[in-house]
C-alpha cells in the first residue's frame, strides 16, 4: 500500500542519475580535459607541470573553500578578491615579528572584515551583493593606502618556507589545498554547522523555523569566507616574497565561476567540496593548457573560463528542471 | 485525566477585529479534534496561539493541567507541540533523515554528526508509522504526502505531545491521504492529542473523535462527532440555519439559447470533478459551495489558469480545445480573481495602467501604445463604473478595496467579453462598496453578457444570482432557481456528503 505513493522506482533512479551528474560531473569534465590535454600536449602530464597548476590553483582553491560555504548558505562574496590584497600587504608588515604573525594578522584581518559583512547581511538583512561590493572597494582602497613603495619581504625565513617549501616531494600549498578541501568537506558534511548552512540556503524560513540558530550561522559563515581569502593573501605574499596591493583582482567572480562549474547551485542549498575543487582545478587546467599553446594571448583564458561556467550553468538548469 | 492541552476564555484583538472571543476547548491524549470553520473564522489564529507565534490577550493556555506562556515558535515546540503545515517548512535539498534529525543529530567525538545512527534511527521510526520511506532519500524527491509524514516524524522525533495538522490533505492524493490517516490512527495509538484542521468534512467526520466548529471568533459548537451530523455543522459555520431569507426580485430573461459560456464534464485533478454548466447572455449563474468545495478551481480550470484534465469549455457557443488564459480572453471570456493583492493588481501601476493593462493590443498602433485612446478608455470606464480615483495617474493602492476592485472589472470589461467570471468579486471591501460592485454587475447583465459569480456569503449570492449551481467537494450536487428559495434549500445542498468524494 505504502509502495503506491512512493515514487516510482525508475524515476527516482533518474533523479539520482542527475543528482549524481549534478554534483560530480565536474570531476568528469577535469579528468576528460586532462586525459585530452595529456594527449595533445606532451609536457601537460608531467609532474613539474602538475605542480604548477597545483601550486598556482591554490589560492583560489582557499577562497573557493570559503566562497562555496557562502553560495550553499544562499549568498555570496565579493570581497574575498580584495582580501587577497590586503592579506598579503599585512603579511608584508608582520613578517618580522615572526611567521606565526604573519599568517595571523591578515587572517584576523579577513575574519573580522566577514564578521561586519556577515552582521550586516544576517541582523541588519541587507543584501549580500551590496555588503561585500563596499568591502571590496573599501578593502582594496585599504590595501592601496597600507602599501608602501616597496613591500618586498627580504628575509622571509620559515614564513618563506609555508609557501615554498616541500613535504614528501610535494609543494606545500598543494598540501594546504588538499588539507583545506577535506576538512571542508568534513565541516560541510559531518557537522551541525555545515548541515546548518545547507538548511539555510535550501529553505530559510523553514530553518528558522526548526530552530537552527539563522543569524549566527550566517555570520560564522562570511567570517570563515574572509578569514580564508586573508590566509589566502598571507600565503601569495610568502610564495613571491611580496605584499601586493593589487593582487587578487578578480578573484571573487573566478571563485565563484570554480564553485558554480564545480555545481553548486548559486540559489543556495546545494553543492559539494569535491565539485568546487574540480571547478578550481578546471580553471587552472584551462590557464595552463592555453599558456602552453603558447602563440595565444592570455585574454583567450578567459573566454575559455567564460564558455565553461556557461555551459556549466546550462547544463545545471537542464538538471534542474528535469529533476523537478 | 487532564487534558494534554487546554485554552480557556483565550482572546485575541487585532486593531478593529476581534479575532477571538473566549474561546475554551481541550484536547485529550489519544484523541483527533477537528476544527472547522469559514475562512476568518478565527481557525488560524487560534493555532497561532497554540504554536506560539501570537500571544494571547487574555485567557489562559494549559499544557497538562499547568498554566503556560507559548511566548515564541520554540518554547511551544519544547513543551511538545508540533505543527504540521500544509506549505511544508522541510529542507527539500537535504535528505530525510537529515530533515528529522535537523539541529538535533546524534553526534560522534562531540563534532562529528554520526550519520550512521542517524539514518538508522529515522528509518526505526518511519517505520512504526508504517512508512517505506528511504531516510537517505532527498525528501524533495518525495510526495508532498510523505513530506508531511516526515514532518510529522520529526515532530515525535523531538517529544511531541500535541500534533496539530493544519489543512494537511488540502494537495494530496487519495493513496497519500490514506497513508496521512494510517499515521495518525498510529499516533492516536501512542497517545498523542491531534488537533485536526481542515475544509474537508468528509475527512473531519472519518477522522476526527471530536468537532469544535468556530465562527467569528466563538466556539459556536463542540460536540463528538457521532453527535454532530453534517447539516447542524454547516448550518453553525454559516450560522444561517435559522434564519430563513427569501429571493425577492424577479429573475432576469436570458436573451438568447446559446450559452456565453458552457462547460461539459469539466475535470481538474480531485478538485474539480466532471463540473457541467452553462450562463446564458443576460444572466448571473452563482457558483455556490463551500471553502473548498472547488469553486476557485472550477473557474480557473475554465479559464485555463489551470489545465484541464479532460472536459470541454464553450465560450459563445465555439469550443475552446486547450484553454489558456489568452486563448480564453480572445474568444470572448473574462475572469477577475479572488485574491486581488497576489493575481490582480499591478501595485506599483497607476489606475490608467492597470486599467489599460489587458487592452494594450486595441490601444496599439505599430506596437506603440497610443496615449490617446488610452486616456479616452479610461476616462469612459471610470464614468460607467463609477470608479473614485484622484485621478487616471494615480498609484492603484491609494484607491480604496472597492475601488480597485472596479479598476480590475474595467480591466475585464476592456476586452469585450461574452462572458464574465467573478470569484468573490466583494471579498473584504466595505458595505458601501459592495452595493457598488453588485450594481456594476448589473449594468453587464443588461448588456448581454453572461455573469458567472461565487461569493462567501450565501445570501449575497442569492441576492445576485437568476440561478445556483452547487458544488460539493468538487462536484455539481444540485441547482436551483434563486426565485423564491431560501437558505436553507441551498444549506441541505451543500452539506450532502458525496459518493466519491476524497475520503
Amino acid at each position: 500500500m505504502s509502495a503506491a505513493v512512493l515514487a516510482a522506482p525508475s524515476a527516482e533512479r533518474r533523479a539520482r542519475m542527475i543528482a549524481l551528474i549534478q554534483s560530480r560531473g565536474a570531476i568528469g569534465v577535469l579528468a576528460l580535459a586532462a586525459i585530452i590535454a595529456s594527449l595533445r600536449f606532451p609536457y601537460f602530464a608531467t609532474a613539474n607541470n602538475f605542480e604548477n597548476i597545483g601550486t598556482a590553483a591554490s589560492f583560489l582553491g582557499l577562497v573557493a573553500i570559503g566562497q562555496t560555504f557562502v553560495i550553499i548558505l544562499g549568498g555570496f562574496d565579493l570581497s574575498v578578491g580584495s582580501l587577497i590584497g590586503l592579506g598579503s600587504v599585512l603579511a608584508a608588515y608582520s613578517v618580522p615579528y615572526g611567521w606565526l604573525p604573519a599568517l595571523l594578522v591578515p587572517a584576523l584581518a579577513g575574519c573580522g572584515i566577514g564578521l561586519i559583512d556577515g552582521l550586516l547581511i544576517a541582523r541588519a538583512g541587507m543584501a549580500p551583493f551590496i555588503v561585500t561590493l563596499a568591502a571590496l572597494l573599501g578593502v582594496r582602497g585599504l590595501a592601496l593606502v597600507l602599501a608602501r613603495n616597496s613591500m618586498v619581504i627580504a628575509q622571509p625565513g620559515i614564513f618563506g618556507l609555508i609557501a615554498n617549501g616541500q613535504i614528501l616531494g610535494i609543494n606545500n600549498l598543494i598540501w594546504i589545498l588538499l588539507i583545506g578541501f577535506a576538512l571542508a568537506a568534513l565541516v560541510l558534511n559531518r557537522t551541525r554547522f555545515g548541515v546548518a548552512v545547507f538548511a539555510i540556503g535550501g529553505n530559510e524560513e523553514a530553518a528558522r523555523m526548526l530552530g537552527v540558530p539563522v543569524i549566527r550561522v550566517k555570520v560564522i559563515t562570511y567570517m570563515l569566507s574572509g578569514t580564508l581569502a586573508g590566509l589566502a593573501g598571507a600565503l601569495l605574499g610568502a610564495h613571491l616574497s611580496s605584499g601586493l596591493a593589487t593582487a587578487g583582482q578578480g578573484e571573487e567572480l573566478k571563485s565563484i565561476a570554480a564553485a558554480v562549474i564545480g555545481g553548486v547551485l548559486l540559489t543556495g542549498g546545494v553543492g559539494t567540496m569535491a565539485g568546487a575543487l574540480s571547478g578550481v582545478l578546471l580553471l587552472g587546467l584551462i590557464q595552463n593548457v592555453i599558456d602552453q599553446i603558447g602563440n595565444l594571448s592570455s585574454y583567450y583564458q578567459n573566454l575559455a573560463s567564460g564558455v565553461f561556467l556557461l555551459l556549466a550553468v546550462l547544463v545545471q538548469t537542464v538538471l534542474t528542471r528535469r529533476r523537478a | 485525566m487532564a487534558p494534554i492541552l487546554e485554552t480557556r476564555d483565550v482572546s485575541k484583538r487585532f486593531g478593529a477585529v476581534q479575532a477571538l472571543r473566549s474561546v475554551s476547548f481541550a484536547l485529550n491524549a489519544g484523541e483527533v479534534h477537528g476544527l472547522v470553520g469559514e475562512n476568518g473564522a478565527g481557525k488560524s489564529t487560534l493555532i497561532k496561539i497554540l504554536t506560539g507565534f501570537y500571544q494571547p490577550d487574555g485567557g489562559a493556555i494549559l499544557l497538562g493541567g499547568e498554566p503556560v506562556h507559548f511566548d515564541s515558535p520554540r518554547a511551544s515546540q519544547r513543551l511538545g507541540v508540533s505543527a504540521v503545515y500544509q506549505e511544508i517548512n522541510l529542507i527539500p535539498e537535504r535528505s530525510v533523515a537529515e530533515n528529522v534529525f535537523l539541529g538535533h543529530e546524534p553526534k560522534r567525538f562531540g563534532v562529528l554528526i554520526d550519520r550512521k545512527r542517524m539514518d538508522a534511527e529515522a528509518d526505526e521510526l518511519l517505520r512504526r508509522y508504517d512508512l517505506k520511506i528511504d531516510p537517505r532519500a532527498r525528501l524533495g524527491a518525495l510526495g508532498l504526502g510523505l513530506q508531511q509524514m516526515v514532518s510529522i516524524a520529526r515532530g515525535v522525533r523531538l517529544g511531541a505531545r500535541v500534533v496539530i495538522l493544519d489543512e494537511p490533505s488540502s494537495a494530496l492524493t487519495g493513496a497519500e491521504v490514506e497513508t496521512l490517516f494510517r499515521a495518525v490512527d498510529r499516533l492516536k495509538a501512542d497517545g498523542i492529542a491531534i488537533l485536526f484542521v481542515s475544509h474537508r468534512l468528509s475527512e473531519c467526520y472519518r477522522l476526527c473523535d471530536r468537532l469544535t466548529v468556530l465562527r467569528d471568533g466563538s466556539v459556536v459548537a463542540s460536540a463528538a462527532t457521532a453527535e454532530l451530523p453534517r447539516a447542524a455543522l454547516i448550518g453553525a459555520m454559516l450560522g444561517r440555519s435559522a434564519e430563513s431569507i427569501h429571493r425577492v426580485r424577479p429573475a432576469r430573461v436570458p436573451r438568447e439559447a446559446t450559452p456565453a459560456l458552457e462547460t461539459r464534464g469539466l475535470r481538474w485533478r480531485t478538485r474539480v470533478r466532471d463540473v457541467s454548466f452553462a450562463v446564458r447572455p443576460g444572466e448571473v449563474v452563482g457558483l455556490a459551495g463551500l471553502l473548498g468545495a472547488g469553486r476557485t478551481e472550477t473557474m480557473k480550470a475554465s479559464f485555463g489558469a489551470e489545465t484541464k484534465e479532460a472536459g470541454e469549455v464553450r465560450i459563445a457557443g465555439g469550443p475552446v480545445a486547450s484553454p489558456t488564459p489568452g486563448r480564453s480572453i480572445a474568444a470572448g471570456l473574462a475572469f477577475l480573481s479572488e485574491d486581488r493583492r497576489a493575481e490582480g493588481i499591478f501595485p506599483k501601476l497607476s489606475v490608467a495602467e492597470n486599467l489599460a493593462a489587458t487592452a494594450l493590443p486595441a490601444l496599439a498602433r505599430f506596437g506603440f501604445i497610443s496615449r490617446k485612446k488610452q486616456d479616452a478608455m479610461v476616462a469612459r470606464f471610470t464614468r460607467a463604473l463609477g470608479i473614485k480615483a484622484a485621478g487616471p495617474g494615480a498609484p492603484i493602492t491609494s484607491l480604496s478595496g472597492g475601488n480597485q476592485q472596479k479598476v480590475l472589472l474595467a480591466r475585464c470589461l476592456a476586452t469585450a467579453p461574452r462572458a464574465i467570471m467573478l470569484d468573490d468579486p466583494t471579498r473584504g471591501i466595505d458595505v458601501g462598496a459592495k452595493a457598488e460592485v453588485h450594481e456594476a454587475i448589473h449594468l453587464l447583465v443588461e448588456d448581454g453578457l453572461g455573469v458567472l459569480v461565487t461569493s462567501s456569503e450565501m445570501e449575497e449570492l442569492m441576492a445576485l444570482a437568476d440561478r445556483l449551481v452547487v458544488l460539493n467537494e468538487g462536484a455539481v450536487s444540485g441547482a436551483l432557481r434563486t426565485e423564491g428559495a431560501a437558505v436553507q434549500d441551498v444549506l441541505d445542498m451543500l452539506a450532502a456528503p458525496h459518493e466519491d468524494a476524497p475520503a
